[in-house]
């Protein structure tokens, strides 16, 4: 019972988790390259929405000096942001990655099945 | 501060900056360049391993001068120098080796494209060696992770773009769990710097609470790094990368990439976690099962497969397994045989590398086993270099693998536990019968005199002169492999010295 309250009242890290697990599902198990790539970038915005629900504290202000408040208990934590901002940096230059690998993989097979592609390339050599 | 003490600093820079440079300058510029850098980072590394050596200690280098729970650091001990030299010297000679092919294989406008994602590479190697921040490491592993794809997809085939795509999808899963366990572990603790997030681990250990979160954000980054080194049951992306792009890249690929992700992994559990909590956490038995299956089931595929390049790189899958085996053991000695077959294992398998290329070339660059008869003698240089790269996969005395192969068992008879005694040993020794076989089977194929076959398809035959940078590079991998192998006592000492510094 207490570990149900303590999941309801986590409710937002409970959803991110959901998120992941449907992201890295996605990843792994879809056959579709964009399918695949969105399933990635699922699974990377799950994790700053935990990241963001860690560093976000009830009551307080983004951490920008406003009218002179100087006070630390008048700001949110400032780090969660910084490594979300960071990590959107990375996750768009693998999706950019991913994209172009996708484009030049359709242009030579016209397919997006990666399956398809697979046996494709295995007859090729035959 | 000494000024050797900036140098590490110095090279993560020196390799990070020559990267874009050379997307301006001319093919030829960027190889002297990369030439040139790699050098400049292997003498700096090792004056900072002698100057290591001599303290005797570890020091952290602080970025922009702000103090430890808020700036970004590096720390540098015996370890990490003697990494980061050994690595430069297998960077160059890889790089070496390989010039040949990828004048012929890369387009001539994309020549310098290969140096830019070469140099990226080397520096989010060098720091993921020196790092003590987890979040950099992490930036730096998407960073090795990009940069590598560029490496095996440079070279443009249906094949190589299957590979790269394949190997993307793995790396990211396992760096999407890496990055998920970070978060974990900074909201359990606070903090970013590894000695910090140690001491905060430690009191959580001690006061029992948060046990369940520890060990799911222990699990978590085991996993994404064990996926991204190609542990055995996340091998798949690994024959195809390693089978089909250049020769320099995938001799770097597997002698080097995969190495760095385990080094992370180590310096996780000593320098983050702690190795106590991770021994408690029985994670390393987990480890020892999978690195057991992974002995054996890369030698099988290597055995069935019949391209020289995949049967090498499946070689590779089994060898990851024999780290991990060790890490799995769970004892300092394990670690110790672990750190040093890294070293090993990347001496011998870029020299296979090299050599097997050697060898195709003499072949009509055909990759299956029914060309290559005879190709020993058609290339001498190449198919000594093979053999001994083999005697050393195999574990023969005098080369480097007998040392790791003696260590290994050392630490498996020292193990307290006796199952994984029996267990380590037992297959410990299929294993070597497994690589003997393939091995064996590849040299004695390339020893098989065949004058009626090269006549037929006009192999030409290879001097030493005629590939010298490639003999250069044979040679100097042979000489590594000998040294490896005949005087390891110092460099165990190092790498026992290093070990102790790192927790």
């Amino acid at each position: 019972m207490m570990n149900l309250t303590n999941l309801l009242a986590n409710y937002g890290e409970a959803a991110a988790m959901i998120l992941f697990g449907i992201g890295f599902t996605n990843l792994l198990l879809q056959n579709n390259l964009i399918k695949k790539i969105i399933g990635l970038n699922i699974m990377d915005t799950a994790v700053y929405l935990f990241l963001a629900l860690k560093g976000y504290i009830a009551g307080r202000q983004a951490p920008i000096v406003v009218d002179g408040v100087q006070s630390v208990e008048a700001y949110i934590n400032p780090i969660p942001s910084g490594l979300v901002l960071t990590g959107i940096v990375v996750s768009v230059s693998v999706s950019a990655l991913m994209l172009s690998l996708t484009i030049r993989l359709y242009r030579r097979y016209h397919t997006l099945n990666f399956d398809e592609i697979t046996t494709m390339i295995k007859k090729e050599e035959k | 501060m000494a000024f050797v003490q900036n140098l590490p600093f110095i090279c993560i820079l020196l390799s990070l900056f020559t990267g874009p440079l050379s997307s301006i300058l001319s093919g030829k510029m960027t190889k002297k360049l990369n030439l040139v850098m790699i050098t400049a980072v292997g003498i700096m590394s090792a004056m900072v391993l002698a100057f290591t050596v001599k303290s005797g200690e570890a020091y952290t280098y602080m970025m922009g001068h702000f103090p430890a729970p808020w700036g970004n650091e590096i720390r540098v001990g015996v370890l990490e120098a003697l990494l980061a030299t050994v690595f430069s010297v297998i960077m160059l000679l890889c790089i070496v080796g390989g010039s040949k092919e990828r004048e012929e294989e890369l387009e001539s406008t994309k020549q310098n494209l290969y140096y830019i994602m070469a140099n990226l590479l080397f520096c989010s190697l060098l720091a993921l060696i020196y790092t003590n921040d987890i979040f950099t490491a992490y930036v730096f592993v998407e960073i090795n992770t990009i940069s590598a794809c560029g490496l095996i997809m440079i070279r443009q085939n249906g094949r190589t773009i299957e590979a790269s795509m394949r190997y993307m999808i793995m790396s990211l899963l396992g760096s999407g769990l890496l990055l998920l366990g970070i978060c974990f572990l900074y909201d359990l603790t606070g903090h970013l710097l590894m000695s910090n997030i140690k001491e905060q681990v430690q009191i959580l250990a001690a006061t029992g609470e948060y046990q369940i979160p520890l060990l799911v954000c222990i699990t978590l980054m085991t996993v994404g790094l064990a996926i991204k080194s190609a542990l055995y049951p996340f091998h798949t992306w690994l024959p195809d990368a390693y089978g089909y792009s250049t020769m320099s890249s995938s001799a770097i690929l597997s002698s080097l990439v995969s190495k760095g992700y385990i080094i992370l992994l180590i310096k996780i559990y000593y320098r983050v976690i702690g190795i106590d909590v991770i021994r408690a956490s029985k994670i390393t038995n987990v480890l020892f099962v999978f690195g057991l299956v992974g002995m054996v089931m890369g030698s099988v595929n290597a055995i069935k497969e019949n391209n020289i390049r995949r049967m090498i790189a499946y070689s590779s899958v089994a060898q990851i397994g024999y780290i991990y085996m060790g890490l799995g053991l769970g004892s300092e000695i394990g670690v110790i045989a672990s750190v040093f077959h890294i070293l090993s294992h990347a001496a011998s398998k870029a020299l296979l590398f090299v050599a097997a290329s050697g060898i195709t070339r003499a072949s009509g660059k055909n990759k299956d086993f029914a060309s290559l008869t005879g190709a020993g003698f058609r290339n001498r240089l190449a198919g000594i270099a093979f053999t001994i790269g083999s005697l050393s996969m195999v574990g023969f005395p005098t080369f480097a693998g007998f040392i790791s192969k003696f260590w290994f068992a050392q630490a498996a008879f020292e193990n307290a536990n006796h199952t994984k005694t029996m267990l380590a040993l037992i297959v410990l020794i299929i294993s070597t019968v497994l690589n003997a076989l393939y091995f064996m089977k590849t040299v004695i194929r390339i020893y098989t005199p065949a004058p009626a076959l090269a006549k037929e398809k006009n192999y030409q035959n290879i001097t030493v002169r005629g590939q010298a940078p490639k003999s250069f590079a044979m040679i100097c991998f042979v000489a590594m492999n000998f040294m490896l192998g005949m005087c390891s006592d110092p460099i165990m000492k190092l790498i026992q010295s290093g070990l102790e510094m790192f927790g």
